[in-house]
């Protein structure tokens, strides 16, 4: 079977409708434990105290944030190179979800960063480029809004998905590019000496677990909703031409 | 059963609050804007299939 079948409106809404339950069920279940786990059952840092436990909410939306940028950006590539309208709508359906990632990370961060730094704020290069990344997810919506013909649409904010996209490859490696802000580098790392303690690290790779899993099985259901309202548009136009 | 936050107890159960809070709304207003579409869908194919 090709990845390519996917782009048939019938068989996403097939595959979407048989999975779509079972990663809900699997994303509640990984946010349940990892966040229960983080919350109640891990200690104190012995410099940062309880703040320590924002880790489980803050690092996971702010990954996501990142990511769900970058599979709208992929998707987009899909419509602009293929012209697969199920990738154009997946793309659209993913933004709302990305958004509220970025909102999650860019306030938790700000709740986290008071007592730390001793500020809500710093004008930092990891923490601006991730508010130019929530006026792009703002600028992208907007422009799915304003367009009526959903095939310019698609055109439209393709293009400017490319363009954010260097505000999202920014916000990852930010603190890698200027070795100054006030911002820590990476948490996650694939050397394991740079790591936090296994203490922290399984909830928290529990909890990023049910993160993605919520954002792929939005992105899914939230495809098939952006395939009818499609399929409502057309049968609009049909209808007003005769 | 409620862990000894201390002092940050309440820059804790807000980031948490906030985070769980937006998640329900986001799962939410997807299903309501599905319920909504499904409906308007049901709707317009039953006109057009009467013609």
């Amino acid at each position: 079977m090709s990845f390519w079948e996917f782009a048939n409106p019938r068989k996403f809404m097939a595959l979407s409708a048989a999975t779509s339950p079972w990663l809900f069920a699997a994303a509640l279940v990984c946010l349940v434990v990892g966040l229960v786990w983080g919350f109640f059952f891990t200690p104190d840092d012995f410099r940062q105290g309880s703040t320590v436990k924002i880790i489980y909410v803050h690092v996971p939306s702010a990954m996501m944030a990142i990511n769900a940028w970058a599979m709208m950006l992929v998707a987009s590539l899909i419509w602009l190179i293929r012209r697969h309208h199920v990738s154009a709508l997946a793309a659209k359906a993913a933004a709302p979800v990305g958004i509220v990632f970025t909102l999650i990370a860019l306030f938790t961060g700000a709740i986290w960063g008071q007592p730390m730094w001793g500020t809500w704020w710093a004008w930092d290069p990891r923490l601006t480029s991730f508010l130019i990344l929530f006026l792009f997810y703002l600028g992208y919506m907007a422009l799915w809004s304003a367009i009526e013909d959903p095939d310019t649409a698609a055109d439209l904010t393709s293009v400017l998905c490319l363009v954010g996209s260097v505000f999202a490859i920014l916000s990852r490696y930010a603190v890698n590019f200027w070795n100054q802000g006030l911002h820590q580098g990476a948490t996650l790392s694939l050397d394991a000496e740079e790591n936090i303690h296994d203490v922290f690290w399984y909830p928290l790779l529990v909890a990023i677990a049910g993160f993605i899993l919520l954002f792929v099985a939005l992105v899914f259901y939230r495809t098939r909703t952006e395939i009818r309202a499609r399929r409502l548009h057309a049968i609009g136009l049909k209808e007003r031409m005769a | 059963m409620m862990p000894d936050l201390g002092k940050y107890a309440v820059e804790v159960l807000s980031a948490y609050g906030v985070t769980i809070g937006l998640l329900i709304v986001i799962v939410a207003l997807s299903m309501v804007r599905d319920r909504r579409v499904k409906r308007d869908l049901e709707d317009a194919e039953a006109r057009h299939r009467r013609g």
